[in-house]
């Protein structure tokens, strides 16, 4: 009885996953095969494409998404979303831009101007604070992530709109004097020909895949999107999971504030918007599941590769601006229907 | 089998995957008569009414209606030919009026759009068919669950059901609620529909039976009418050959209590009620304890509390003397208290992780160097889980989908395991799987007790109760009903559940 029981079960696992299946390889590596397929297209069409300056110049295009797509694939990996990304860039420049401009304390009658590194802090500090709101309206009072992150959207959008009176900071330069100058180092500046917005990004990203990829907090997140309940009795603390998740994305929107204000030299309470939605769309395109649980750093990397990339090169051939929409809509939707392709058989078992 | 029959399934088989769930089953429905399927857990009666009502589509063999070979594609289709089935869950959208529930999808069309009149007249005319003062406008959450059972029937008669499937429709029901279903079952009889019948009461069944099917192990094994079987003949068509679960293992009775429970009431979370109500219990290390009870008696209530999902209202919950009863989840898993919940996909299993990450999911914490996880003592640690539960799998890197229920429940026991808890509560723990796989959860818990682990498991089951179990506890609407040792008789369980108190 035992032993014809042991012998179903042991011929059940012919193990589809296993088998070599070229259909397999080219779904599980698609983001991969779309974006050489893009420069393979684009360089053809256009003799500038395939330099190292369009490349470089297409990088720190990508820098802004991809640290947007850093701080979403965290969020989407528990089932959640963050709409406020576009905003929270938005108000950090602000932000940034405001202690930029020296910060007036009237009952000492002084003006502060401080350094360009803690600026920097700050910022990053302010979009840890408002990504720590977003959290704790999911995790601890149940609000639905798209709505509570929706809010947030407009909320962040307005206070960025406040904060300036819908101007725009211009001087971001700093003086000597003051002892701030160096804000533009990290939109100009190069180091080894790189621009520093994709070492930012490299360093994020590295963060990200260690963080998923090799500690508990990872694994728990993993484990959060997959099945919330089930983590939970298995002792993850997903509240908290939960929470960071939305203070690392805030986190990743306010570094992206800073490079895109830096790249600008300036900081305006428009940038960035519908920006969330690009940075959805890379997370999307880079195999991540919305309903959570599965996805990769390196996936979401190359997905909002393939979005700047396809992007910029339609710009290059002069693609109207209208096609270039069609195109990047096609692309998502194509991107979606691997995904559902992918996992969409397995759910079922 | 005579001229009566309506509906026969031929040879039908059905493997999911590499299981097979149905080895060629033949079964008869005969015409204004209730046919009951007996059977255990995972026997395959509820794949069999499945395939009978269009849910899913047998691997091999066909179904003859009035003795024409039909395939039911889907349960439209089936229910076009008169085959309806009405589920365990109920398929009630419960924010929609009675009437709107039983036209949904085919709504009568008026000049002005849906013909509301019409409907509301038809549902009346139903309700009075069956002799129940439910009124059609009546929003369907605000009906008690035997009423909702009585409009899912209601349902199923307006689209001229000739036979109907009930799957385990008694069990959330009060005693008084069961007998308005059984005069329902008798009048629908009296009007020429036949019923199919499947319930884990078997006392209660047996009164509307007229005739009895019994499967085991996705075979049909017995078949008779009424009149010549008894409720013994059932039980042992329905066990078969004596399967060992297993005997207590040795028990140091001198010990204090690891765990104890002073007092606990829980609230219901629907109705005002108490779903546990002022219990006390304490288990020694190496104790087992196995909880028995109907549907709705308490024991989910009692041990997703005592793990620390719900909230006591009020109460002790002690740990080798200390107070955990404002602990968290992790914090009561830190102190050896750990839960197998009764429901594997939704709260056991991260269906998206490999078997060897849901193996150290709740341990991962011990096999942390400073920040980051260690693969080497993380393998260990797996390797050393999945041979110690015996779970049947490809390596730590298969998908835990891949596995059979069997393998996918020792998994979630592994799981906990791992974190070295003193007390393991079990919901359930052989809910879905198979009969050898039973054996196998039960002797691994069995072995674990003699190492010290203390046991609490519960079970709907009489046969599970007296397998390993130092202590039988019989719990009735929240409260211990009765307590046992090992040496009782099935029979005596059964009657302190309260199952026998209808007949």
């Amino acid at each position: 009885m035992e032993t014809t029981q042991t012998m179903t079960e042991n011929t059940a696992q012919p193990s589809a996953w296993q088998r070599f299946n070229p259909g397999r390889i080219l779904l599980g590596g698609r983001a991969f095969f779309a974006l050489i397929t893009i420069i393979v297209v684009f360089s053809l069409l256009s003799p500038h494409y395939f330099t190292v300056s369009n490349f470089l110049t297409m990088s720190s295009h990508v820098a802004i998404f991809g640290l947007l797509s850093m701080g979403m694939l965290m969020v989407i990996l528990t089932g959640g979303i963050d709409l406020s990304v576009g905003s929270v860039l938005a108000v950090s420049g602000v932000f940034a831009g405001f202690l930029m401009q020296g910060v007036e304390i009237e009952s000492a009658g002084v003006i502060l101007y401080p350094p360009v590194w803690a600026v920097a802090v700050l910022t990053i500090a302010f979009g840890a604070f408002i990504g720590a709101i977003n959290g704790v309206l999911v995790a601890i009072f149940k609000v639905p992530a798209f709505v509570a992150t929706l809010g947030m959207l407009y909320l962040a959008r307005g206070v960025a709109l406040l904060m300036t009176n819908g101007l725009t900071f211009n001087n971001l330069g700093g003086s000597a004097e003051l002892g701030n100058t160096g804000f533009d180092w990290l939109g100009f500046n190069r180091i080894a020909g790189v621009p520093i917005g994709v070492i930012i990004l490299a360093l994020v990203s590295l963060v990200a895949a260690l963080l998923l990829s090799r500690t508990a907090f990872g694994r728990w997140l993993y484990a959060t999107g997959g099945n919330y309940r089930a983590a939970e009795l298995s002792g993850v603390p997903t509240r908290r999971v939960t929470i960071s998740v939305y203070v690392f994305s805030g986190m990743c929107a306010a570094i992206a504030g800073i490079v895109l204000s830096s790249q600008l030299t300036s900081a305006g309470p428009t940038a960035g918007f519908t920006y969330e939605l690009t940075a959805i769309a890379g997370v999307v395109i880079g195999g991540a599941a919305l309903a959570g649980g599965r996805g990769t750093v390196r996936g979401t990397l190359l997905g909002a590769f393939v979005i700047g990339f396809l992007a910029d090169g339609l710009v290059i051939i002069g693609v109207s601006e209208y096609w270039q929409q069609v195109f990047t809509g096609a692309v998502i939707v194509l991107a979606v229907l691997l995904n559902s392709l992918e996992y969409g058989g397995r759910r079922k078992t | 089998m005579g001229d009566n029959v309506v509906l026969a399934a031929r040879h039908i088989a059905k493997s999911f995957g590499g299981v097979q769930a149905l080895k060629g089953v033949n079964f008869d429905v005969h015409a204004g008569q209730v046919t009951t399927l007996f059977g255990e857990n995972g026997a395959g009666k509820s794949t069999l009414m499945k395939i009978l009502s269009g849910v899913i589509q047998p691997t091999a063999g066909e179904i003859l209606l009035d003795g024409q070979p039909v395939e039911f594609e889907s349960t439209t289709d089936a229910s076009r030919h008169g085959v309806s089935i009405i589920h365990q869950e109920l398929s009630l959208a419960p924010n929609l009026s009675v009437r709107d529930n039983i036209f949904l999808g085919r709504e009568i069309p008026g000049t002005g759009g849906v013909d509301y009149a019409e409907e509301t007249r038809q549902t009346r005319a139903l309700m009075e068919d069956l002799e129940e003062a439910i009124d059609p406008l009546a929003p369907v959450d605000s009906l008690r669950l035997g009423q909702q059972q009585i409009v899912e029937i209601a349902r199923a008669l307006s689209v001229n059901s000739r036979i109907l499937i009930m799957d385990e429709p008694t069990s959330a029901l009060s005693a008084s609620e069961v007998e308005v279903l059984f005069g329902v079952i008798r009048e629908l009889k009296s009007r020429g529909v036949s019923i199919v019948y499947i319930s884990h009461h078997l006392e209660e069944a047996l009164q509307v039976t007229d005739q009895a099917v019994v499967l085991r192990d996705g075979d049909m094994v017995a078949s008779a009418p009424r009149d010549e079987i008894d409720l013994p003949w059932i039980v042992q068509k329905m066990v078969g050959s004596h399967f060992d679960l297993g005997t207590p293992p040795p028990l140091n009775s001198d010990a204090d209590p690891v765990l104890e429970i002073r007092d606990l009431s829980i609230r219901m979370e629907a109705a005002g009620g108490k779903a546990v109500n002022d219990l006390n219990l304490s288990v020694r290390p190496g104790e087992i304890v196995c909880i028995y009870g109907l549907m709705g008696a308490g024991r989910t209530e009692l041990l997703e509390c005592l793990a620390g999902r719900v909230p006591a209202e009020h109460g002790q919950i002690l740990m080798r003397g200390g107070d955990i009863s404002d602990m968290t989840i992790p914090e009561r898993i830190d102190n050896g208290l750990v839960l197998v919940p009764e429901d594997r996909q939704r709260d056991g299993l991260v269906q998206t992780m490999s078997v060897g990450e849901n193996l150290s999911l709740a341990s991962i914490l011990d096999f942390c160097r400073r920040a980051f996880v260690s693969d080497r003592l993380e393998r260990g640690i797996v390797d050393r889980a999945i041979k110690e539960v015996t779970v049947k799998t490809d390596g730590p890197d298969a998908p835990v989908t891949s596995l059979s229920g069997g393998n996918q429940q020792k998994v979630v026991i592994g799981k906990m395991l791992a974190t070295s808890p003193s007390v393991m509560l079990l919901d359930e723990p052989s809910r879905g799987i198979d009969v050898g796989a039973k054996g196998e959860v039960f002797r691994l818990l069995a072995q674990h007790a003699e190492d010290g682990l203390a046991v609490i498991y519960s079970t709907s089951e009489v046969e599970e109760c007296i397998a390993i179990a130092h202590r039988i506890i019989v719990m009735n609407r929240g409260r211990i009903a009765a307590e046992f040792s090992n040496d009782i008789t099935k029979e005596e369980i059964m009657a302190a559940s309260g199952e026998a108190v209808i007949a």
